[in-house]
C-alpha cells in the first residue's frame, strides 16, 4: 500500500446491490419504499372519485367507468395490496422503533408473513366486495 | 476539543436542529393512520363502487365525514413526510431537490384542502 500512489492504483469498489444475495428483509425494505410512492399515486385515484362525487353525476359515472374497467380494477387492486401491504409493515417498523423483533431470524419470518397477510387480506377485502356487490344497490 | 474539520468550522453549517418533528410526525401520522386507514378499506369494500346517490348519502352522514376528514389529513401528512424522505434520498441536486420538496408539499397541503372542500360539499348538501 505504501509503495504505490493512491491515485494511480485501480481502487476497489465496495459491493453493492447486484452483489449480495437477496435476504427476504432486503426485498419488504425496498417494497415498503415503493408500496409508499404506490400510495401517493393511489391517492390521486382517490381525490378523482372524491372531487367528481361532489361534482355531480356525470363526472361520477366517468369514474365510475374508468375505475369499472378490467385495466382499472387492476390498478385498484394494485392500489389495496400496495395499501395493506405498508400498513402491515409500517406496524412492523412502529414494533422496531420501540427495539422489538431485531433478531435475523424473526425479521425474515415476519416479512414472509406480512408478504402472505398482505395477499391474504387483500384477496379477502376483493372477495368480500364482490360478494357485498361494492354497495351497488 | 472540537472534533469538526477546519473547512467544516469555515462553513459554519450544524445540525438543523429540527429533524425529530419530521422523524416523530412521521411515526404519529402512521399510527393516526392505523385505524383511519382500516375505515377507508371497509368504507370502499362496503361503497366502493356504490351509485351517486348511495355514495353521496353515505358519505354525507357526520361519522363517516369526519373519520374520512382525519383520514386525509393524516394520510396526506404521512404522505408528504415520507416523499420528502425519498426525494432527499435520491436527488443529489440542490436545486432540484429543493423543488420537488417544495412540490410535493404544495400538492400535499393542496390534497387536504381538496379533500375537505369535497367533504364538506358532499356533507352539508345531505
Amino acid at each position: 500500500m505504501s509503495d504505490s500512489k493512491p491515485a494511480a492504483r485501480e481502487r476497489p469498489l465496495s459491493p453493492h446491490l447486484q452483489i449480495y444475495r437477496w435476504p427476504v428483509t432486503m426485498a419488504t425494505s425496498i417494497t415498503h419504499r415503493i408500496t409508499g410512492v404506490g400510495n401517493a399515486l393511489g391517492t390521486v385515484l382517490v381525490l378523482w372519485w372524491l372531487v367528481a362525487l361532489a361534482t355531480g353525476p356525470d363526472a361520477y359515472a366517468l369514474v365510475q367507468a374508468v375505475m369499472g374497467s378490467i385495466p382499472g380494477r387492476l390498478i385498484l387492486f394494485g392500489f389495496t395490496l400496495s395499501l395493506v401491504y405498508h400498513m402491515l409493515n409500517g406496524i412492523r417498523h412502529l414494533f422496531w422503533d420501540a427495539g422489538i423483533g431485531f433478531r435475523v431470524s424473526t425479521a425474515s419470518v415476519v416479512s414472509v408473513i406480512i408478504y402472505t397477510l398482505a395477499l391474504a387480506i387483500t384477496l379477502g377485502m376483493w372477495a368480500a366486495a364482490y360478494a357485498l356487490g361494492g354497495g351497488v344497490r | 476539543m472540537s472534533l469538526r474539520t477546519p473547512l467544516s468550522k469555515a462553513r459554519g453549517l450544524g445540525s438543523a436542529k429540527d429533524g425529530v418533528g419530521h422523524f416523530i410526525g412521521q411515526r404519529a401520522t402512521a399510527i393516526a393512520n392505523i385505524p383511519l386507514v382500516t375505515c377507508f378499506l371497509v368504507s370502499v369494500v362496503l361503497y366502493g363502487a356504490a351509485d351517486y346517490e348511495t355514495a353521496r348519502a353515505y358519505l354525507a352522514h357526520p361519522v363517516v365525514t369526519i373519520l374520512m376528514g382525519l383520514f386525509f389529513v393524516s394520510i396526506f401528512n404521512h404522505m408528504r413526510l415520507g416523499l420528502q424522505v425519498i426525494i432527499e434520498d435520491y436527488v443529489a441536486n440542490d436545486g432540484s431537490r429543493l423543488a420537488l420538496v417544495l412540490l410535493v408539499n404544495f400538492a400535499a397541503f393542496a390534497a387536504v384542502f381538496s379533500s375537505l372542500f369535497c367533504l364538506a360539499r358532499i356533507s352539508f348538501a345531505g
